[in-house]
């Protein structure tokens, strides 16, 4: 093997950055979208109108048995016909692969934030429903008030496990050649035939990141067993 | 310019070559399955060793599981891929490199399997290590007060229980391998996503083509359902919460 140069790593750091916060942009709002739509798939799947929850299920069952990489190439497909279907335009409108991530990325994560959800949802005793019932709030008063902080609190551990999940995820974003972090080291190593370097740098990279994360996950764990040890 | 359907397209021959379309989806379906299973048993077989080895007392053991399993999960699956693909050949001296690069027959599906079964053992092993810590301490006693080796502890009273109770937790793992053989894709495998895009490249029949595919991968996952539920339902002991449950 050819020596290790390290330079081609400092050399490419700014375009590594680059790509590095649009990974972190697509995380950014994969949470936050598909935590919000997660949780109101959740409430469907929970609602006793049959029809909403069959429909919920149906969403949820279907996102969590295909691939991802799949997905991703369903909505760079789709987006740009739904596009020009919703605002009649003459020609599919073109969005580009960073933006129809977003979407993908939102619509397949909600499905699992919703299983996570359901299960927080699920977790909190019957007697808080009903007292909270019993108080006299209405629905979305005791899901707001009562439910549903309870019920994130109790799944914390496993929604950040499922943060950690997602971020590595985005590296997938490589298959419609969108310049994430890996996506950059792929192009610097295959510009500068480096690939040994770049790929190492990217996954240890990887590897100290969500390392973190899943020692966090291990004190958050912690601290909910003593909190609920009694 | 809208959209035009076509859904006699699965019948059409193939634009390049080599038989129709739907023997080219079907075709990416058993790379799918083939690539998933092979990885599959060779993770159950990792992750029983490294889980087991997560919960004996010595440290000589539970370390290199711990970091075993931390590396293997905490680094995206893509990354793995290219690394078993690109950077493995020229780290090894440079005989087996050559081998790697040139000789080794199939060797998309060959690094997927590779790059798979490790990264799918990682989260098999937390499986079996939570299964094992589940376990009441009284078995681990019990075992012990009958004179039983750690050995004949493990095969003969805390796995057999463990596996049982994993089954619902393994189902999800299971269907994982086969979603996560797609990344594959990305080195080379035609497996069945790569194969969808490739007919989407050669018809533009993006709704069908991905919609076929969306299909055969529901189907999988609920064969894989089944499978798991007959296997639990098979190896139930009565009267045990792990024995069926229901």
């Amino acid at each position: 093997m050819n020596d290790f140069d390290f330079g081609v790593i400092i050399r490419s750091l700014p375009f590594l950055w680059q790509g590095m916060q649009y990974s972190f942009q697509l995380m950014g709002v994969a949470i936050v979208g598909g935590v919000l739509l997660g949780t109101l798939l959740a409430l469907a799947r929970l609602s006793s109108i049959r029809p909403l929850a069959l429909a919920a299920g149906a969403y949820v069952n279907l996102m969590r048995s295909i691939p991802l990489v799949l997905v991703i190439f369903w909505f760079f497909f789709m987006v740009p016909l739904v596009l020009q279907w919703v605002t009649k335009a003459s020609a599919p409108v073109a969005v580009g692969p960073a933006m129809s991530a977003y979407i993908t990325f939102i619509l397949f994560e909600a499905a699992y934030f919703c299983e996570i959800v359901r299960a927080g949802i699920q977790s909190v005793p019957k007697g808080q429903v009903h007292a909270a019932r019993a108080l006299g709030l209405s629905y979305s008063q005791s899901m707001r008030f009562v439910i549903l902080p309870r019920a994130f609190r109790n799944v914390t551990p496993v929604l950040v496990t499922q943060v950690i999940v997602l971020f590595q995820d985005t590296s997938l974003v490589y298959v419609i050649s969108v310049t994430d972090f890996l996506g950059a080291a792929s192009k610097v190593a295959q510009r500068d035939h480096r690939l040994v370097e770049m790929y190492l740098f990217a996954g240890s990279v990887y590897l100290v990141i969500c390392y973190c994360g899943s020692l966090l996950v291990q004190h958050l764990q912690k601290k909910n067993n003593a909190l609920f040890a009694h | 310019m809208d959209y035009i359907w076509n859904w006699g397209i699965y019948w059409e021959p193939v634009a390049a070559g080599g038989g129709y379309y739907w023997q080219m989806l079907l075709r990416g379906l058993a790379w799918t399955v083939a690539t998933a299973l092979c990885a599959w048993v060779i993770a159950v077989a990792l992750g029983l060793l490294v889980g087991t080895a997560r919960t004996l007392n010595s440290i000589w053991f539970r370390a290199p599981a711990y970091v075993y399993t931390e590396l293997f999960r905490n680094v995206p699956l893509l990354v793995q891929m290219f690394f078993w693909f690109f950077v493995l050949p020229e780290l090894v001296p440079s005989n087996l490199g050559h081998w790697l690069k040139r000789e080794l027959p199939m060797p998309s599906f060959w690094t997927a399997v590779v790059a798979l079964a490790p990264y799918t053992s990682a989260r098999t092993a937390e499986q079996v290590r939570s299964g094992l810590m589940a376990l009441p301490k009284g078995q681990w006693n019990a075992a012990r007060a009958l004179g039983m080796s750690t050995w004949q502890m493990y095969r003969l009273v805390l796995i057999p229980q463990a596996l049982r109770v994993m089954i619902p937790p393994m189902t999800s793992d299971f269907m994982g391998v086969f979603k996560n053989s797609s990344v594959a894709l990305a080195i080379g495998l035609v497996e069945l996503t790569a194969a969808a895009q490739q007919m989407n490249e050669y018809t533009f029949q993006g709704f069908e083509t991905f919609a076929a595919a969306t299909c055969l991968y529901v189907g999988v996952a609920m064969s894989v359902n089944r499978l798991m539920s007959w296997i639990e339902k098979k190896t139930a002991v009565p009267g045990l919460i792990a024995g069926g449950g229901r």
